[in-house]
């Protein structure tokens, strides 16, 4: 089965690190895209991301080789020696070519150095998509993608509809920042008319709109509070200027 | 200053750090480093790109780590090389920061309010994640810049709205299949040629006679399709409506103009230095096939252009439209096309910019974008409303601006290689930009309904009340920034010989085909 020549010794034995490599790549691959779950498709991230070093650092291996040492002689500015038994002084010694029949002993460091940043990179790609599932969960309450489409295009639908407006700022619950999920109706361009008539339209609006956001309310409102008293005085001088 | 090259990526990085330093004392400091830091960031690429236009071979080139070419070979130490096209977007990307730091003040204070001080830490980072791209010539150091500027990405536009994080989420894991692919491309091109240098890679191919080779094509598609899903080509587009959409004003504003067109400067840049004209373009097969992905891409955004109600997603798939005809400029081989191409590159930049400046003005005064809430904005803002449409012709190709300029190089590059269906598909996209911004204009102008009726009885009239007509025009630190960006548009497009000619010195050095009547 696994004589010369054959599809088995091609594949398993002679390329073996790469038919793991790309077996590794399609699971992840496939979790990203196949998988329900938010943290589900994170592993499968990483799994991608992992069978990419994989296959860098096997290709940096060579049996029997060793580590490559950078000898002071090498280096390119000269190594002060001295310049001869007898006195103190030292000159600058440059630099040799490497010899030749040496190198085939040592590995190539290369491909390994790179994965170092790339695994710093995938951490910190890692942390962040964590901390934006925990976002979407205390925001949407499930880290199901198929439950959390329903949810998202329930939000677009509402907002799409009419034009909406930013709530008056005495009844503002929510975060300032959220400028698309005002939940006022009206469509006036003018600001005193429209504030009047969406504070009246307003009331019954109020409990899906906190409801929404009810995991974070509590940290997002008491943060936002500041801000927004502050931008209610500007408010009058930019108009002016 | 002979080290200016690399000061445009260290303002910038120093601003990042300073933010995030002394922001935990004073959070109003954070705008004045940051403008300060693009400002500076701006003068050093000016003064790199007259360098490179005055220096002989067109290029400089500087080793990091002092590794210098006189004792190493080419490809030890991580190399920031700046030839003419490089410097161009170069200035293009922190000229685009500058703007947006200017104009970032109202927006962040009152979007994310008590996270100024990360906000321009990453601001600042996603500049020289960008400025890093169009700089380095290290092929393994692109991946990590691209990176940075990914993830810097993701944490401004997540510092949004709660649907701005679900929206992020779709772009993380595309992007990070998109920088993977790149690596894994990268590890490829590594193994056959034995360098990470760009120039070495170059060298090395024609060196070895490696055209055919199949480790080559393969690195060749890896590369090309991490590339192509980080620009948002169109099968791929899916993250990048809803996060520009939902994201926090300066964010779209700093992330839409540059983040597909430095995508696209990395494709030419592949393209052209790193696999060579010939392995590129006629050793292969894909060079058949892209230009009518570019077809399907083209009118399928544009359609969904149409479809959109809202000015900021509307903006959103005009990107994708954009970055399909950037993508066919290059891939119908052509030296007229690649021209248009690269020199759509800047205008596009511009304009979009300018667009997404406009847009996030009517949002921060009107607390909306949707079509409905724009009756009658004239009145109220003219001068807004003059930047905004300076910018929506130049994607239109009105003469002027320099959107019909870009876009003519474009048309005559598709026309010299007999490339019919890419010309149609352009025109035919045209057509639905003049849909869109007249549609805009309407409203605007006429205050129009819902049902499509007007209000007003000519002469002035707009059936509006007194209060909505009231001028209230954007503070000044919005307005000047987004006037600037239009005079912008119209300087580059009367002043478009000079930067083509530019842009021809740099592709001199390509053997690309012109046509018959081209000497």
């Amino acid at each position: 089965m696994f004589e010369e020549g054959s599809i088995f010794n091609a594949l398993l034995v002679e390329r073996l690190n790469y038919f793991i490599y790309v077996v590794l790549l399609l699971i992840g691959l496939w979790a990203m895209i196949a998988k329900n779950n938010l943290i589900k498709k994170l592993i499968g991230m990483s799994i991608f991301q992992t069978a990419i070093i994989l296959f860098y650092v096997s290709i940096g291996v060579k049996e029997g080789a060793t580590i490559p040492i950078y000898l002071p002689e090498h280096d390119p500015h000269g190594t002060p020696v001295l310049a001869d038994s007898n006195s103190s002084e030292t000159i600058l010694a440059m630099p040799q070519a490497l010899d030749a029949s040496l190198v085939p002993n040592y590995t190539n460091p290369l491909p390994h150095v790179l994965m170092l940043t790339a695994i710093v990179v995938g951490v910190a790609t890692l942390g962040l998509a964590l901390s934006i599932c925990l976002r979407i969960y205390r925001a949407y309450g499930t880290v199901e993608e198929d439950e959390l489409l329903i949810k998202l295009e329930e939000e677009d639908s509402r907002n799409s509809g009419l034009p909406r407006k930013r709530r008056p700022r005495r009844r503002n619950s929510r975060p300032s920042n959220q400028n698309k999920q005002g939940s006022s109706l009206e469509s006036n361009i003018s600001e005193k008319p429209k504030r009047r008539k969406s504070s009246n339209s307003q009331i019954p609006k109020n409990p899906p709109a906190t409801s929404r956001t009810k995991p974070s309310s509590k940290d997002t409102q008491s943060g936002s509070k500041k801000p927004v008293r502050r931008k209610r005085t500007n408010q009058p001088k930019e108009g002016n200027s | 200053m002979s080290d200016s090259i690399v000061w445009i990526v260290l303002f910038p990085l120093i601003g990042a750090v300073a933010c995030a330093l002394l922001g935990s004392f004073s959070k109003r400091i954070c705008y004045p480093v940051s403008v300060l830091s693009m400002v500076l960031s701006v003068w050093a690429s000016i003064q790199t790109l007259m360098q490179a236009i005055d220096s002989s071979d067109h290029q400089i080139s500087y080793i990091l780590g002092g590794w210098s070419l006189d004792f190493f070979p080419r490809g030890v130490g991580i190399e920031f090389r700046a030839d003419l096209l490089g410097a161009l977007i170069t200035l293009v990307v922190t000229g685009v920061g500058l703007i947006v730091s200017m104009y970032s003040k109202v927006p962040v204070q009152r979007q994310t309010p008590g996270k100024e001080p990360m906000y321009y830490a990453l601001f600042l980072l996603q500049i020289v994640g960008l400025a890093g791209i169009t700089l380095t010539g290290d092929a393994f150091n692109l991946y990590v810049l691209i990176e940075v500027a990914a993830l810097t990405g993701y944490g401004l536009i997540a510092l949004g709205s709660n649907r701005a994080a679900a929206a992020t989420f779709t772009y993380v894991i595309l992007g990070t299949i998109g920088a993977s692919l790149y690596l894994l491309g990268v590890g490829y091109l590594y193994l056959k040629t034995g360098t990470l240098n760009m120039v070495g890679i170059h060298e090395a191919i024609q060196a070895n006679e490696l055209h055919s080779s199949p480790t080559m094509q393969v690195a060749f598609i890896l590369v090309l399709l991490g590339i192509l899903i980080k620009m948002a080509f169109f099968p791929f587009h899916a993250w990048l409506p809803k996060s520009y959409c939902h994201a926090p004003t300066t964010t779209s504003c700093l992330l839409a103009p540059l983040v597909t067109k430095v995508m696209i400067y990395v494709m030419i840049r592949m393209v052209l230095s790193v696999f060579g004209v010939e392995f590129s373009f006629e050793s292969t097969w894909w060079g058949e096939i892209l230009p009518w992905l570019v077809v399907v891409a083209i009118v399928c955004a544009a359609i969904m252009a149409l479809a959109q109600r809202e000015i900021k997603s509307m903006l959103a798939y005009l990107i994708v439209a954009e970055v399909g005809y950037m993508v066919g400029g290059v891939w119908i081989y052509n030296y007229f096309g690649l021209i248009g191409a690269i020199f759509h590159v800047i205008s596009d930049a511009c304009m979009t910019l300018c667009l997404f400046l406009g847009a996030g003005i009517i949002l921060e005064k009107c607390r909306t974008t949707h079509f409905d809430g724009l009756r009658g904005l004239f009145a109220k803002m003219p001068l807004t409303m003059i930047g905004f449409f300076i910018g929506g012709f130049s994607i239109i190709g009105l003469p002027p601006t320099c959107g019909f300029f870009s876009k003519w190089y474009l048309i005559t590059g598709g026309m010299v290689s007999e490339r019919w269906e890419y010309m149609v598909t352009l025109m035919f996209s045209t057509m639905v930009m003049v849909v869109l911004f007249f549609r805009l204009i309407e409203r605007i102008h006429l205050a129009v309904d819902e049902s499509g009726k007007n209000l007003g009885k000519g002469h002035g009239d707009l059936g509006l009340s007194k209060e909505q007509t009231r001028f209230d025009e954007a503070p000044l630190s919005m307005l000047i920034p987004l006037l600037l960006a239009a005079s912008i548009v119209i300087i580059v497009g009367i002043y478009n010989q000079e930067v083509v000619d530019q842009i021809e010195i740099f592709l001199r050095d390509y053997k690309l085909p012109t046509g018959v009547h081209y000497q």
